[in-house]
C-alpha cells in the first residue's frame, strides 16, 4: 500500500463532505494520540471539517504527559556520578520544576540521546564502568520494547543496566477524561499503534461503560477521515460501538507476545500524569522478577529529594490542553511567551505535543 | 512516541531482521513479531517490530477507498464541479 494513494487528496475532499452530509448534529470527538493531531492539523483536516465536526486533542503524548517530578527525578539521575541515563531525544528539553536534562548535560551530567532501548542496552554492554539508566517513557506502543531490553539484560546478566519506567497505560487515562465530565464528547479516534499492542478489546468499554463510540484509526489522512466517517456514522443511528479503522495493523486480540512480555516485565501501579494528577492503576512500574533492573530501586537516593507537589509553571495551560478542556492558542503563553525554540511546557517540546502542532501547521482557530 | 513506519523485511537472522527504507539498511528487532519472514511488511517503532501489515487488510482498505470515492463521484455527477482540493501535503492550510 503506497501512501500516496493514502493521501489522495480529491479522495481525502470527498470523503470529508460525505462526513459533513452524514453528520446529524455537530459532534465533539477527541483525537486521543497526539501523532494523530500531528496529523489532522498538517494535512487540514480538523479545519476541512469545523464546525460539524469539532476534534480536539487528547493526552497522548507520553512525554507531555510525564510528571514534573519525574523529570525532576531523571535530571537527579543523571547527577549521580557514574550514571549516565539514557532518554529518547523528545524529553530532553522538557522543563522540571527547575531544569531540563539538556542544562543537565551542560552542566556535565552524563545525557545520552538513544533512538531505541536497544541502544541503551548496547551502550551498558560497550560501557561497564558506566550504570546506564533508561528512561522508560512512553504508552503500550513503546513499554513492549523497554520491557525487552530488561528480559535481554536478565537473560545475559548485564550488571549495569537499568530502567526508570515512566510507561504508562492509555486506557485509564481516557477514562480519568470522561469521569472528571470537563469535556463533551461523542466519540473518540483511537490510537493506532498503541491498540497495534493492545487490540481493539481494550476500547470495549467505551461504549459499554460511557455509551461512546471508539474508531481505531490509522494515520494518514484517509486512515483518520475513515474513522471519523466510523464515528459520525455510529453517533447518527444512535449505536455505539469500537471500530477498526485500522485493520492493516490492528486486531481485535493485538499483538499478544507485546502483551505477555509487559505482563512478564511490568506491574500496574497508579501514576501521576500532568493534567491529570494521580490516575489509579495506569501506570506499569518493573514487577518483582526484574527488580535487579528498576532504578528506582537501586539509586532510591535519587528520588530523595524529589518533590511530588511541585508546582506547573506559572501560566502554563498545559495540563488543560491534555484534558481537551482548552485550545493551545487560549493558553496565554502560546505563541508569544512559549515557542518551540523556548518551550514553557511540555505540550510545545514533544513532536506529538498539540501545541507543537498548532504552532507548526497554524491551528489558531 | 508511539511513530511507527512501514519498512520492508530483506534479511533475517536469529531475532534481527534487516529492513529498508529508501535505500537505506538498517537493523531490527523481531522478538514482538517473531512469525515475520524476509518480504514482509512490518510497523517499525523504536527499533522493534510491533506488527506485521496485512497485505490483504491493506488491498482492502484501498478498496473501501475507491468505493466511497466512487459513491461520491455518482452523487455529484448532479451538480457542480468541486473545489479546488487542499495540496497532499497541506502544510499551512488548517488556519
Amino acid at each position: 500500500m503506497t501512501q500516496a494513494a493514502l493521501r489522495d487528496p480529491v479522495l481525502a475532499q470527498r470523503l470529508a463532505g460525505e462526513i459533513l452530509k452524514m453528520a446529524a448534529r455537530p459532534v465533539r470527538l477527541m483525537e486521543f494520540c497526539g501523532g494523530h493531531t500531528h496529523a489532522i492539523l498538517r494535512f487540514g483536516i480538523r479545519a476541512r471539517l469545523e464546525p460539524k465536526v469539532r476534534l480536539l486533542s487528547g493526552p497522548g503524548c507520553p512525554v507531555c504527559v510525564t510528571a514534573t517530578a519525574d523529570i525532576d527525578a531523571a535530571i537527579a539521575l543523571a547527577h549521580l556520578p557514574g550514571v549516565a541515563v539514557a532518554t529518547f531525544g523528545d524529553m530532553l528539553r522538557v522543563p522540571g520544576s527547575r531544569s531540563t536534562l539538556m542544562q543537565a548535560r551542560a552542566e556535565g551530567a552524563d545525557v545520552r540521546v538513544v533512538y531505541s532501548a536497544l541502544d541503551a542496552l548496547d551502550l551498558a554492554r560497550r560501557e561497564l564502568q558506566r550504570q546506564v539508566v533508561m528512561l522508560g517513557i512512553g504508552f503500550e506502543t513503546t513499554a513492549p520494547t523497554v520491557a525487552a531490553t530488561i528480559r535481554e539484560a536478565a537473560a545475559e546478566g548485564v550488571p549495569n543496566y537499568t530502567v526508570f519506567s515512566l510507561h504508562k497505560l492509555t486506557g485509564p487515562a481516557m477514562r480519568a477524561i470522561l469521569d472528571a465530565g470537563e469535556v463533551r464528547l461523542d466519540g473518540i479516534i483511537g490510537p493506532g499503534h498503541v491498540t497495534t499492542i493492545t487490540g481493539t478489546q481494550a476500547w470495549e468499554f467505551l461504549p459499554e461503560e460511557y455509551g461512546i463510540s471508539c474508531a481505531v484509526a490509522g494515520f494518514e489522512p484517509l486512515d483518520i477521515l475513515r474513522a471519523v466517517r466510523s464515528l459520525v456514522l455510529a453517533i447518527a443511528e444512535g449505536r455505539p460501538r469500537v471500530t477498526n479503522d485500522y485493520p492493516r495493523s490492528v486486531s481485535r486480540e493485538g499483538n499478544r507476545v507485546a502483551q505477555a512480555l509487559m505482563a512478564e516485565v511490568f506491574t500496574v501501579e497508579s501514576a501521576l500524569w500532568r493534567g491529570l494528577g494521580r490516575v489509579p492503576a495506569s501506570g506499569l512500574a518493573i514487577g518483582e522478577r526484574y527488580a535487579a533492573y528498576d532504578a528506582r530501586r537501586r539509586f532510591a537516593e535519587a528520588f530523595a529529594g524529589v518533590l511530588y507537589d511541585a508546582p506547573e509553571p506559572p501560566g502554563c495551560c498545559c495540563g488543560e490542553v491534555l484534558r481537551g478542556v482548552l485550545e493551545p492558542t487560549e493558553c496565554p503563553l502560546f505563541r508569544r511567551v512559549c515557542t518551540p525554540a523556548h518551550p514553557v511546557g511540555p505540550c510545545m517540546v514533544s513532536s506529538e505535543g498539540a501545541c507543537a502542532a498548532h504552532y507548526h501547521y497554524g491551528g489558531a482557530l | 512516541m508511539c511513530l511507527a513506519v512501514p519498512l520492508r523485511v530483506v534479511a533475517i537472522e536469529g531475532t534481527m531482521a534487516e529492513v529498508e527504507m529508501g535505500g537505506v539498511r538498517r537493523r531490527v528487532s523481531l522478538v514482538l513479531v517473531p512469525e515475520t519472514q524476509v518480504g514482509d511488511y512490518v510497523l517499525v517503532h523504536t527499533g522493534f517490530a510491533i506488527s506485521r501489515l496485512d497485505e490483504e487488510e491493506a488491498q482492502e482498505t484501498l478498496a473501501l477507498f475507491e468505493e466511497m470515492a466512487q459513491a461520491a463521484r455518482e452523487e455529484e455527477d448532479e451538480r457542480p464541479s468541486p473545489t479546488a482540493p487542499d495540496g497532499p501535503d497541506g502544510e499551512g492550510t488548517s488556519g
